[in-house]
């Protein structure tokens, strides 16, 4: 009992850690995670680790969220998943209030809206080159192509719902399966990620 | 006051459970979201967008924190942002259950290969949006570009960017 509060208070100080170092989100701490529970704690072994990372991309929410639950299960159950989570989100959940009552009492003052006016823009930048590099991930093809390009236009041009697009690749998922069966087109992103290990099962 | 916690839940549910790919790739989800409820104007989730940029933490929980707070106070922030970490609560934990037999499974490595072209559009998707909200002047394109320029060029980290940006804006409209 004793030995399980130490273990609880240990995961809640690392993933707090986790949450309030971690800018930009997502795959931006899986360095700080690896650092963690692999090579500190020892908690966690390399394999398993990249597995780990592989895995929750296949659940939806946030990436930081998805690993934080995910660990926290493997290390302690139940209640490890519950206080890695509240851990890791809790910083991220302070901040925002703070800047909630900040942003308040300062919109409409005209040097907070000149700075905000400035980083709107940026924040377009950001997210092109985020795409461009998530892109790369990808052995582009025409028909590729074409899908980005059609769910592009139905989100922001039709504005169709995200959610509905999604749960069309879901289904188109399914059926290619059970008609397809075992086929897998061979796909460079996950071989990267796997590190090889599997390439051979993939291909 | 119930009926509004109720639909924040709802609404911040569905961002969890639909929210592949996290981050970029949420956004559409989160603004078709406020959209609907007019609980934001757009200006305003840039603006947060930005702030989650600068802030660790991811943007569905920043977003579910801030539209929470905006529309119900404290308790509208904490049940917005519970309602987009239960629905990745309940998958991890199957998921967890399911590892050895899900890790290898074909149907989740095809489902990953369906889902990036459709994530990547999505991501664009944001950039249009935030790009409408944003893109006022020739200031602005200017921005963007110097951006686009930065990061491919160098090593800059986006909380620099933003600080940049920031001043640059200071400069330019004050």
């Amino acid at each position: 009992m004793r030995d399980k509060v130490v273990k609880l208070a240990k995961i809640f100080s690392i993933f707090f850690r986790i949450g309030l170092f971690t800018f930009g989100g997502g795959f931006a701490m899986i360095p700080l995670i690896r650092r963690e529970l692999v090579d500190k704690q020892g908690w966690i072994d390399e394999e398993r680790f990249i597995d780990a990372i592989l895995v929750t991309q296949t659940v939806p929410g946030a990436v930081a969220i998805n690993l934080s639950i995910f660990f926290g299960y493997r290390l302690l159950g139940l209640a490890g998943a519950v206080v890695a989570a509240f851990a890791v989100a809790l910083p991220s959940f302070l901040i925002i209030l703070g800047f909630a009552s900040f942003f308040n009492n300062f919109a409409g003052h005209s040097l907070v809206d000149n700075i905000f006016k400035g980083i709107r823009p940026a924040i377009v930048g950001l997210i092109l080159y985020g795409g461009f590099q998530l892109s790369k991930s990808i052995k582009w093809t025409g028909s590729l192509v074409l899908i980005t390009v059609l769910a592009l236009l139905a989100t922001s041009v039709l504005n169709i719902s995200p959610v509905i697009i999604i749960l069309l690749v879901l289904l188109i998922t399914l059926i290619d399966h059970l008609l397809r069966g075992r086929r897998i087109i061979p796909d460079k992103g996950i071989q990267v990620v796997k590190e090889g290990q599997d390439a051979e099962n993939i291909a | 006051m119930l009926k509004t916690l109720l639909d924040l839940f709802v609404s911040f549910f569905k961002i969890g459970l639909f929210g592949f790919g996290g981050g970029y790739a949420m956004i559409s989800l989160i603004q078709n979201e406020l959209n609907n409820h007019g609980w934001l104007s757009m200006e305003e989730f840039v603006n947060i967008i930005a702030v989650a940029e600068m802030t660790p933490g991811p943007i569905a929980i920043n977003s579910g924190t801030y539209v929470g707070y905006k529309v119900s106070g404290l308790a509208g922030s904490v049940v917005a942002t519970l309602a987009v970490v239960v629905p990745s609560f309940i998958l991890v934990l199957l998921l967890s259950l399911f590892y050895d037999k899900v890790r290898r499974s074909d149907y989740i490595i095809k489902l990953l290969q369906y889902l990036r072209p459709i994530l990547i559009a999505l991501v664009l998707a944001a950039a249009v949006f935030v790009a409408r909200t944003s893109i006022i002047d020739f200031n602005s394109v200017l921005i963007v570009l110097v951006v686009l320029f930065l990061l491919h060029k160098t090593k800059i980290h986006p909380v620099m960017v933003i600080i940049l940006a920031g001043v640059s804006g200071a400069l330019l409209y004050g």
